[in-house]
């Protein structure tokens, strides 16, 4: 549905964007994923029609994006990172102008303004003056706005940046229900919003590709090894021998009172390894999982780790 | 046609919200009102005076000795009062954001700065329209002639027009208000008096200074003459600033 084809875009000495590359398949939602200043923003700009691009192609359906920009904007919803509100007009009257101007038919607009109220849950407000509602209104009021033309297309620019825990799942379940026949690409640089909302990610970081692929793709790419970290009461060195003798441990490490123990993946040491340790009189405090997923590769990544 | 509409209504919709339209047309019918007063009263006392003289008497011109200082006045408080209108267009979409929503939507960068201008055009023509009731007085106690009177509004209407169209092009350039209205303001006045340079200039420049200036095409329409040149020129002024406008965006975004 999307597809970007070595984009580059430049501000005078500054390139924001260099030789990016991905695909986004019809009715799925995509997390571009990247620090602060990575060009997840000017990606998005060049994708809306909103900057051009110094280099390189992208279209949305079939169009072009530099090329049928217009036929484009017809079918793409986007939330800007600055939500583009006016603030001495009411909900209902921003939606209706922006209906307008999104060529909705006259006779259909009230209609389409009604639905994108109700699926964005403004009825309580929808009389109000826009700078007289919350910040969590605002942001809904936002996703109204890209949502109020019925687009096929959704772009939505950090949609849960400034909000507090509880309206951030609101806004996440609300943009995981749009999923279906739209696609969706939203941008942001916290990770759990991208394992929990979206299908698939692109990673980038200073403007350049680092990683794309659907969650379980890069997932399954990245992870060599299993296993989980113990703490034990006392005796963590003398734990780490013991667990050692275990078959298909390929690995034990000690760091601090942390013992990290690793295998291939495909099988679960794990009940092994607590029998055994429990059986020898060790007294455990904490087991978990070794978290080597997307969190791991993206730290990484961002940390000027390696390319993928 | 449909889409300028759209942006035109929004705007009068944030003028007609907000204070803004209010203000600037009750001050403006207020300082009118007080200029049509004061002009008045001294044509009433200048009347009395020449009529005391048969060749005086017949001298006495309302549209000469009221209307054509009135709009000469009128046209100064414009200057003033428009820019003020035209500062907040484009500054204020670049301000909080709200230029990604216009430009991303199907709708094309001309029919968006058509639509702003229109709008504030609309509102200068019930600040010019209000102010026409004033005119009642002169009709009730004397005989101006209309068509001269109406020429003079044309004439206001028309350089109304086109400071509109450069307040929205300085509006283009920057997102600080204050910055948008004082560049209005000063090439404003500058295009107002550029003629008394032409006073020192030489050749083709004096036509050409001449020519561009605001107040020698005004003059005109004032006394009641109706050229096609001054229809012309303040047309293609307009045109010229929202030609500005124009190129000002979308150099912005080819960047």
């Amino acid at each position: 549905m999307i597809a970007v084809d070595h984009l580059s875009k430049k501000y005078g000495d500054l390139t924001a964007v260099r030789d990016l590359s991905f695909k986004v398949e019809k009715g799925k939602i995509w997390g571009l994923l990247g620090p602060n200043a990575a060009g997840k923003t000017t990606t998005m700009r060049i994708l809306t029609g909103f900057l051009p691009a110094t280099e390189g192609r992208a279209s949305v359906g079939n169009l072009d994006v530099f090329e049928q920009g217009n036929e484009i904007k017809k079918i793409l919803g986007y939330l800007p990172e600055v939500l583009p509100l006016y603030p001495d007009m009411t909900v209902a009257e921003y939606l209706g102008f922006v209906a307008a101007i999104k060529k909705v038919p006259a006779a259909k607009r009230s209609d389409s303004v009604a639905k994108a109220v109700k699926v964005t849950g403004l009825e309580s407000v929808k009389g109000r003056l826009i700078k007289n509602i919350s910040r969590g209104y605002k942001q809904r009021v936002g996703i109204a706005q890209a949502l109020v033309h019925d687009p096929l297309v959704l772009i939505l620019d950090e949609p849960t940046i400034g909000l507090d825990p509880a309206q951030i799942i609101e806004i996440r379940s609300l943009i995981k229900s749009l999923k279906g026949e739209r696609t969706i690409i939203l941008s942001t640089h916290i990770l759990p919003e991208v394992t929990q909302t979206c299908d698939g990610v692109v990673i980038i970081n200073e403007g350049r590709l680092m990683a794309s692929g659907s969650l379980e793709d890069l997932t399954a790419s990245i992870r060599h090894q299993e296993g989980v970290v113990l703490k034990l009461r006392r005796d963590a060195a003398e734990g780490a021998s013991v667990v050692r003798t275990i078959a298909g441990v390929d690995n034990v490490t000690l760091t601090g009172d942390e013992l990290k123990v690793e295998w291939k993946p495909g099988r679960d040491l794990r009940d092994d390894v607590l029998r055994l340790l429990v059986g020898k009189g060790f007294s455990l405090l904490e087991m978990r999982p070794v978290a080597m997923n997307i969190e791991d590769l993206y730290l990484k990544i961002v940390s000027g780790g390696t390319e993928q | 046609m449909k889409n300028i509409w759209v942006v035109a209504k929004k705007e009068l919709r944030t003028y007609f919200t907000s204070p803004i339209a209010y203000v600037v047309i009750a001050i403006f019918l207020v300082l009118v009102g007080f200029f049509y007063y004061n002009i008045l009263m001294w044509f009433n006392a200048q009347a009395m005076q020449m009529a005391q003289n048969q060749y005086y008497y017949s001298q006495i011109n309302i549209n000469q000795m009221v209307y054509q200082p009135l709009f000469n006045n009128m046209s100064i408080i414009l200057l003033l009062m428009l820019p003020l209108l035209t500062m907040r267009l484009f500054s204020e979409e670049k301000k909080i954001g709200t230029e990604e929503l216009l430009y991303t939507s199907p709708i094309s960068v001309g029919q968006i700065i058509l639509g702003k201008f229109l709008a504030s055009l609309l509102v200068l023509l019930a600040m010019l329209a209000l102010s026409g009731l004033l005119s009642v007085f002169s009709f009730a106690y004397g005989n101006p002639e209309v068509a001269p009177i109406l020429n003079g509004y044309l004439g206001l209407f028309l350089l109304g027009a086109a400071f509109i169209a450069i307040g929205i092009f300085f509006s283009s350039l920057t997102e600080n208000q204050i910055v948008s209205a004082v560049l209005t303001f000063g090439a404003l006045l500058l295009f107002w008096v550029l003629n008394w340079a032409s006073n020192s200039a030489a050749g083709a420049w004096k036509d050409v200074l001449n020519y561009v200036s605001f107040l020698q095409h005004f003059d005109n329409m004032t006394q009641g003459i109706l050229d096609t040149t001054d229809v012309v020129y303040y047309a293609s002024f307009a045109f010229f600033g929202l030609f500005l406008t124009h190129s000002v965006i979308q150099s912005r975004r080819w960047r």
